[in-house]
């Protein structure tokens, strides 16, 4: 212990990480292959679901944010927020991921077609 | 007594240059919400050079002034959730007793994250962020214990700081 963490340390290193492990499981065992589509959400509501297999661009909430979607996987390339986190985003294509515009609250939700009317009842 | 607050300017002024430089820092790691947490630093020394009370207070004039400066409102309730939860972990953590300074900072940046984390689902209204826990426990893990190492050091040359 020569770099001065004690006994409780190494207990609480191990707890995150064993909890961040089961978290990565949950996420594979939830989220199935299969993912296609794309779900744009601003506060909450959907504001429209396309198709990751086709390359196209969408304005949303009326142009703060253009999401672009190309060889499977979508990206925001522009948004008007001084902070552009969502802009700096790796793009997604797994099933789950999400992009988020905080300041427009927008949320662009990666999910497999057959998720997706259980999830319109749930919301 | 009236180092005390002195010391209160020099450690909010200080907080807030680490902000500074923190979003002078070009490097995005692909993952919302992940960075080095420069400034808490900053608040992990005052947590042990000050009264609770005063490093609270500490951590919110920080994140209000860094917000106001070189954020927005939503960076503000962003920044505001995890620095209240992680140094609400930290208080914890060091009464508890058992824990180094690395240990109670690398709660600190593990809890920080997940504040933020929660503030970021109440606001788009979503649980879909959720995706990003395993990767945020690990980062805040990481810099917790980066930062963790750093205070110690810095402790131990700053004994002779008041009290």
């Amino acid at each position: 212990m020569k770099n001065g963490l004690k006994k409780k340390d190494w207990i609480l290193i191990v707890v995150i990480l064993c909890v961040a492990g089961l978290a990565v499981l949950v996420r594979t065992f939830v989220g199935a292959a299969g993912a296609n589509r794309v779900i744009v959400k601003r506060e909450g509501e959907i504001e429209g679901i396309y198709s990751l297999s086709e390359d196209r661009e969408v304005e949303i909430n009326g142009g703060t944010n253009l999401l672009q979607i190309k060889n499977g996987e979508a990206s925001m390339v522009q948004a008007d927020c001084p902070d552009q986190l969502c802009v700096h985003q790796k793009p997604v294509s797994l099933n789950h991921e999400s992009i988020i515009c905080l300041p427009n609250r927008v949320v662009v939700e990666v999910e497999s077609g057959a998720n997706r009317e259980f999830d319109a009842v749930t919301n | 007594m009236k180092s005390r607050v002195a010391y209160f300017g020099v450690f909010t002024a200080l907080a807030l240059i680490f902000s500074y430089v923190e979003t002078l820092i070009p490097v995005h790691f692909g993952v919302p919400g992940m960075k080095l947490g420069l400034a808490n630093l900053i608040i992990v020394i005052a947590l042990y050079k000050m009264r609770v009370r005063e490093a609270f207070l500490l951590s919110v004039l920080r994140v209000l002034l860094s917000g106001f400066l070189f954020g927005n409102y939503f960076s503000i309730i962003y920044s505001l959730s995890g620095a209240l939860l992680s140094l609400s972990a930290m208080t914890l953590l060091k009464r508890a007793g058992g824990f180094s300074v690395t240990g109670v900072s690398i709660a600190g940046g593990v809890f920080h994250n997940i504040g933020q984390l929660i503030a970021a689902m109440v606001v788009v209204e979503t649980f879909s962020a959720a995706y990003y826990m395993p990767a945020l426990l690990v980062a805040g893990a990481a810099t917790g214990f980066l930062i963790g190492a750093a205070a110690d050091g810095m402790l131990k040359r700053l004994k002779n700081l008041w009290q």
